[in-house]
């Protein structure tokens, strides 16, 4: 049976801050992740190297190097504890004993540091979303498919805590919606097709949790929103079109949840923020320290509201001070320990600290002022009025549209002449969304590339 | 330029697609060459399309529709070029590596080089280096592109190069590459003859490669 979320589990700006959630999650071992203390999450890979038969015992050797060396730094710097995220690379998705073996490898290394050392730690495994291998891709049924879940299952068997991934149901669409600026196009795609898939896929994987009795964590619209982040870096799209596939993916990433996702939501789900205030599941975010990843306008707001907090993925490469992963957990644990002490001052110091994050980025950037945490409460509860994934995600667009408009009139941010002219286009596009999903799936069905998708793929 | 031109130039720069076929057909019943109307008129505006993209006037989506609309005028002018004798700036085959399937930057690349007047085929994502020799074979481009995304499917590109030495080819075309992981070092050490570190840079390399 879905859950259903139609009001805020934090309604109030004092409640928002980073560390502490209203449903906690716990592990076994007593590790509690919006408990009070934010943990880092460290998030490694590989450098460059292919994953083959030939290389897999170099590919072992990487990964037993890269866990020994952040356990290593976590212990050097007195850590309270960590979550190690391991995000699987396609190939070790699409061959899941090598994805289960690093699993135990990793497990092995965190079970004999809590052994050791007074340290709790939790092992995050993110199976790769390899459906997008079959194109148009599959979702459903077919290989890859099945090699996804078998990857989830012996994984779980191997030691993760915590199960994830990174869906791309509907991404088909997007990229082609994010590069046009077709805003219709975005709504199909998030608030239709993959809100579809994230209702099959997130039974699924809550199951397998279930069975192995560990987490199922949660979701991230990284292939949509942070995709259009990206790209607005580069300055291929406008930043408010990358803002408002923010805030558009929300409802698809709420989906997980509904089918029994408990959280923690993934680093990259920058719309985690909104999750977190509608469920009050804790979440993992990302900022200035996943530069080694990804560049963003959003590094310090991102510190406003996490509890577990990332560096994305970083490659083990040797840097002048140490391996890429050690400073990596050098600088979580530095992160997370100024956040934790103003903390333990007490919710006027920790509200202080919260504020200067948000404060340092909202005014300079539209995709940081919609992170506020009074914008996301605000833009939240409209939301949630609505009651399906089409419905919600099309309050999402004409909501934060008209909330920008609003800020850009009251000098709460600066848009440019170009981005203005681009709120203007935008909110065109989203005045002509109808409120039957009907008609709405009929309309698209007209205009989008047929080639592209397997419809039947998502109940349509 | 003559008024008709200037139509048609402008046409294409602000993405009218459904207007251009017409002004196009009305300048060659005023005897404008085809050569003419898609130099002067079409890759003139799409080169103004590149630097109002650069100075950040304009974004892809806006560059998309222009490019659709020089798509629109080309399928006129297409017939009348060819009898004219009148040829692409240069052929390009693009993909995306084996085991990748990362595709936005590839569809970029593509998008801007046909917006240059230059003829692309695109492969996909996910392609096999026997797959990119094939297409040499097939098609004999002036510049093969070869994207890759992930640090784990880079070196997949040095084994297209090497399949494209294998099969007695190289010399016929040119190689570059790009993506996220891919530095100009790499495509050095690789031997690709080029590297572009965006889309947008992607059209004045092949320009310099085939000149």
């Amino acid at each position: 049976m879905a859950k259903k979320y139609d009001q805020l589990a934090i309604d109030n700006l004092d409640s928002f801050v980073f560390g502490k959630s209203p449903f906690p999650v716990r592990l076994n071992n007593g590790f509690t992740i919006g408990g009070g203390e934010v943990y880092p999450e460290i998030n490694f890979t590989l450098p460059g190297m292919a994953i083959n038969t030939e290389t897999f015992p170099e590919v072992r050797n990487q990964y037993a190097q890269m866990i020994n060396d952040v356990v290593k730094r976590a212990v050097e710097l007195h850590a309270l504890g960590f979550s190690v995220e391991f995000e699987l690379l396609p190939d070790l998705t699409l061959n899941p004993q090598w994805g289960a073996e690093i699993t135990k490898i990793l497990r092995e290394k965190l079970d004999e540091v809590e052994q050791k050392e007074n340290i709790k730690t939790c092992l995050r495994v993110t199976p790769n979303d390899i459906r997008e291998f079959a194109r148009p891709p599959l979702m459903r049924h077919g290989k890859y498919v099945d090699e996804m879940f078998r990857c989830f299952e012996l994984c779980a068997e191997a030691g993760a805590d915590l199960l994830a991934i990174e869906s791309t149901g509907g991404k088909e669409i997007h990229d082609e919606a994010i590069i046009h600026g077709d805003l219709l196009a975005s709504v199909f795609a998030l608030g239709v097709l993959g809100s579809r898939d994230m209702n099959d896929l997130w039974q699924k994987i809550v199951a397998i949790a279930d069975a192995h009795k560990i987490i199922p964590s949660g979701d991230s619209a990284c292939g949509f929103a942070n995709t259009a982040m990206v790209l607005a870096e580069q300055h291929f799209i406008p930043r408010i079109w990358a803002a408002l596939i923010r805030v558009m993916s929300v409802p698809r990433s709420l989906v997980a949840f509904e089918q029994g996702a408990v959280g923690p939501n993934k680093d990259c789900a920058y719309e985690g923020v909104y999750i977190k205030a509608i469920t009050g599941a804790p979440i993992a975010l990302e900022g200035a320290e996943a530069a080694c990843a990804h560049l963003s306008q959003i590094g310090n707001i991102a510190k406003a509201v996490p509890d577990l907090w990332s560096n994305e993925s970083v490659q083990n490469v040797k840097l002048l001070s140490a391996s890429a992963p050690t400073v990596s957990m050098e600088q979580l644990v530095y992160a997370t320990r100024l956040m934790n002490k103003a903390s333990a001052k007490g919710q006027h110091a920790a509200l202080a600290l919260r504020d200067l994050f948000v404060e340092s980025d909202s005014t300079l950037d539209v995709q940081a002022y919609v992170l506020r945490p009074d914008v996301v409460l605000e833009i939240s509860r409209q939301i949630i009025q609505e009651s399906t994934a089409y419905l919600r995600t099309r309050a999402a667009a004409r909501v934060a549209l008209a909330h920008l408009r609003k800020a850009s009139e009251d000098q709460q941010i600066t848009l440019s002449r170009v981005e203005l002219r681009w709120l203007d286009t935008l909110s065109k596009q989203a005045d002509q969304l109808p409120e039957s999903e009907e008609e709405f799936i009929d309309q698209m069905k007209r205009q989008i590339d047929m080639s592209k998708v397997n419809l039947s793929e998502y109940d349509l | 330029m003559s008024d008709i031109l200037s139509e048609i130039y402008q046409s294409v720069l602000e993405g009218e697609s459904t207007t251009v076929a017409e002004k196009i057909n009305l300048a060659m019943a005023e005897g404008i060459a085809a050569e003419t109307i898609l130099n002067n008129g079409m890759v003139a505006a799409m080169s103004e399309v590149g630097r109002l993209f650069e100075e950040g006037e304009y974004f892809v989506p806006e560059m998309l529709v222009s490019a659709r609309a020089m798509q629109e005028g080309l399928s006129v002018l297409k017939p009348f070029l060819a009898k004219a004798d009148v040829r692409s700036k240069g052929k390009v085959i693009i993909g995306t590596v084996a085991g990748d399937l990362h595709d936005i930057g590839k569809n970029l690349v593509g998008i801007m080089l046909e917006g240059a007047a230059f003829e692309v085929v695109d492969l996909g994502t996910d392609v096999a280096a026997e797959k990119f020799v094939e297409a040499v074979k097939t098609y004999n481009p002036h510049v093969v592109a070869i994207s890759a995304l992930l640090t784990t499917t880079m070196n997949n590109m040095k084994s297209v190069i090497q399949a494209i030495e294998a099969a007695g080819l190289r010399k016929n075309v040119k190689i570059i590459i790009g993506g996220a992981p891919i530095t100009a070092q790499f495509a050095e050490s690789i031997g690709a003859d080029g590297y572009s570190p965006d889309a947008s840079k992607a059209v004045a390399l092949v320009r310099g490669l085939i000149q």
